[in-house]
């Protein structure tokens, strides 16, 4: 008896994850389509899209563990693998950006990378 | 009691169908951004997020086919998006992907 209503609450929560994960994947394409600029849309980019693909992961193994009794690791290592790769690789699309020459928004109050790049060309000009 | 656990089977696979059409609506969203968007680190975001919506689409067709061959799927489409992504990352800053700095 008490085994069938853990099921049903495993069935709930099974059900909650895989609808938050969806919320995140789509309000992150959201983001991508209506904010400005390249660095913003970075923000809307990697963050949501890991807590997305958390949640679907995280729905998939309970499923598939709840209901079928078959254990699959490669789910959470894809977790792992997402939450490992997406700062490094937004890190690395926004570093080319910038120094490929794509403007900020033009309400852009700060930019510190600039003073940054100038005083590594000045440190690297009296070298040459 | 088994009534309510068929109710619930019900509910997780109306819930994966409602979620395989959200993640396809968002992925048409961001196909939009890659034909169109302004400048090329754009296109390669819009790409990037493309493939994680695939990694999570694979996971839903998982829940709805009861298997377990679509988990490889997830991490082989993982492991070629970052490379992807870096690729394009360090071709977009210098033009060279491979450097050759030996000689």
């Amino acid at each position: 008896m008490s085994g069938t209503w853990i099921n049903l609450i495993f069935d709930i929560i099974i059900c909650l994850s895989l609808l938050m994960g969806t919320f995140f994947l789509i309000s992150g394409s959201i983001g991508i389509l209506r904010f400005p600029d390249v660095y913003t849309r970075l923000h809307a980019a990697t963050k949501s899209s890991t807590l997305g693909v958390a949640g679907i992961m995280i729905g998939a193994f309970l499923f598939l563990y709840v209901e079928h009794d078959i254990v699959s690791g490669k789910l959470l290592l894809g977790i792992l693998f997402v939450l490992l790769t997406a700062p490094v690789s937004g890190h690395m699309i926004s570093r080319a950006a910038y120094r490929s020459g794509v403007p900020l928004w033009e309400n852009s109050v700060k930019d510190e990378y600039a003073e940054v790049l100038k005083e590594e060309q000045k440190r690297q000009a009296p070298d040459q | 009691m088994d009534e309510i656990l068929d109710v619930t089977q019900m509910l997780i696979q109306l819930s994966a169908i409602v979620s395989i059409i959200a993640v396809a609506i968002s992925i048409i969203l961001l196909l939009y951004r890659a034909t169109i968007g302004p400048t090329n680190p754009d296109r390669a975001v819009a790409l990037d997020i493309i493939g994680i919506n695939l990694m999570a689409l694979a996971g839903l067709i998982a829940i709805l086919l009861v298997t377990t061959k679509f988990n490889d799927v997830v991490l082989l489409i993982g492991i070629l998006l970052f490379i992807g992504t870096v690729g394009l990352a360090k071709f977009l800053e210098k033009g060279v992907i491979i450097e050759r700095d030996l000689d």
